[in-house]
């Protein structure tokens, strides 16, 4: 990096997050035109079905099975990954925080900012109850 | 309110997502030319006009949540008005509320998931709706504020302005609030962020408004994890829904520095009422 001996000011991180929150907006959102693309071509001609609840498939559930749905070129399943990057966007702003107080030597900071980051983290893959 | 839902109608799929995803695009549009947020009009659209099951609706809107507010978010942030630290402290408690939140919406009946959506509808509608003006700013030093280094400055036509922070229990207690009702009815729970913040911690308005809408996506994904594991987002739904809340939001914010809001936001605010009546009324006679 061409910068690395700048110091990490408020400011720079400030710049850096909204960076981090607008690629991955920019992202998600080319995953989710892609996938909406193949879903309405092959399914653009059949009925919806939104009346009654009965849950996503258990492959819609899952990280393991939206990559797998998504690598299919299911267009759900594109779909669904471009949501899974739009959620995931959020939580690399709280990652990289940590790693910014940590340069700044903000110990308190760094404490909070990974107590923010196990929740979302139990959030996404241990939350069955 | 006995007419049938729009999707009874025969549409297909392309017509049923083309037609979802203008309603986004306006919901979005007015949702940021008003500062009300597009999300919050969609959820009661999709159930009551379209006949969708509130958990799929909840599920989308949501979705929608954090991609406008990581858009809004990314250019607060560089202009330098929302406090990082006081977000990410408060983070603490909406993610953890939201997960409480999204875990109750699975225990409770759709009825009451609506009734309550209605109430928390029209008390936004109230709350945005009145003027908004900073109080004087409170300048003595608050010995926990202070010691987890929340105050800060932010740009002012007469260069940057200090401020304290005050009441950080209270604030901490409102935004476990926030953070539940985010979870328990898939919305970006605005209005009670900027309550925490303007009213009990005392933060000058812009600060309140842009730190809330920093805050709004990691709230949300705090309950997306958990939607997501049950089954409440689909992409077929979700796909319109936040591809025109997104495109509709990011044009009323370019367009918002131009436009006569005044009229808009009382137009607005009379739709969302409505919306939140017909909410409480479908809940109460049990049809959600």
């Amino acid at each position: 990096m061409a910068h690395a001996e700048r110091a990490w000011t408020d400011k720079r991180v400030e710049l850096i997050i909204g960076d981090l929150l607008r690629s991955g907006v920019v992202l998600a959102a080319a995953v989710v035109v892609a996938g909406a693309i193949i879903y309405l071509v092959r399914h653009g001609n059949a009925l919806p079905h939104y009346r009654v609840f009965q849950g996503e498939p258990a492959d819609l559930r899952s990280v393991s099975g939206i990559l797998a749905d998504a690598l299919a070129l299911r267009g759900r399943g594109v779909i669904q990954l471009g949501l899974l990057l739009l959620i995931a966007t959020p939580v690399a702003r709280v990652a990289f925080s940590v790693v910014a107080f940590a340069l700044q030597r903000d110990r308190m900071y760094v404490v909070v900012t990974l107590i923010v980051l196990g929740v979302l983290i139990f959030s996404l893959t241990g939350a069955r109850l | 309110m006995g007419s049938a839902p729009i999707a009874e109608g025969g549409l297909n799929v392309l017509e049923f997502t083309i037609l979802i995803w203008l309603f986004s695009l306006l919901a979005g549009f007015l949702g940021a030319l008003t500062g009300l947020g597009g999300g919050i009009v969609i959820t009661p659209l999709l159930t009551l006009a379209f006949g969708v099951d509130i958990r799929y609706a909840i599920g989308a809107t949501l979705v929608s949540v954090i991609a406008t507010s990581s858009g809004a978010a990314a250019a607060y942030v560089r202009e330098g008005f929302s406090n990082i630290r006081i977000g990410m402290f408060l983070e603490i408690a909406t993610t953890v509320g939201a997960i409480v939140g999204a875990f109750l919406a699975a225990k409770t009946p759709t009825a009451a998931i609506g009734v309550i959506f209605g109430i928390v509808l029209l008390y936004s509608a109230y709350v945005s709706s009145r003027p908004r003006h900073d109080r004087a700013l409170d300048s003595r030093p608050d010995p926990l504020a202070s010691r987890l280094k929340m105050d800060g400055s932010y740009p002012t036509p007469e260069g940057p302005t200090a401020y304290r922070v005050h009441a950080v229990p209270a604030g901490f207690g409102l935004m476990f609030v926030a953070g539940v009702m985010s979870g328990l009815l898939g919305i970006g729970s605005g209005a009670v962020k900027v309550i925490a913040m303007d009213q009990a911690m005392r933060l000058p308005f812009k600060v309140s408004t842009t730190t809330s809408n920093f805050m709004i996506g990691v709230t949300a994904a705090a309950s997306a994890g958990v939607y997501l594991s049950r089954g409440y987002i689909d992409p077929g739904l979700a796909m319109p829904v936040m591809l025109g809340v997104l495109l509709g939001s990011l044009a009323g914010a370019r367009l918002l520095a131009r436009a006569q809001t005044k009229l808009l936001r009382l137009v607005f605010g009379v739709v969302i009422a409505v919306l939140a009546l017909e909410m409480i009324y479908h809940g109460l006679s049990g049809r959600l």
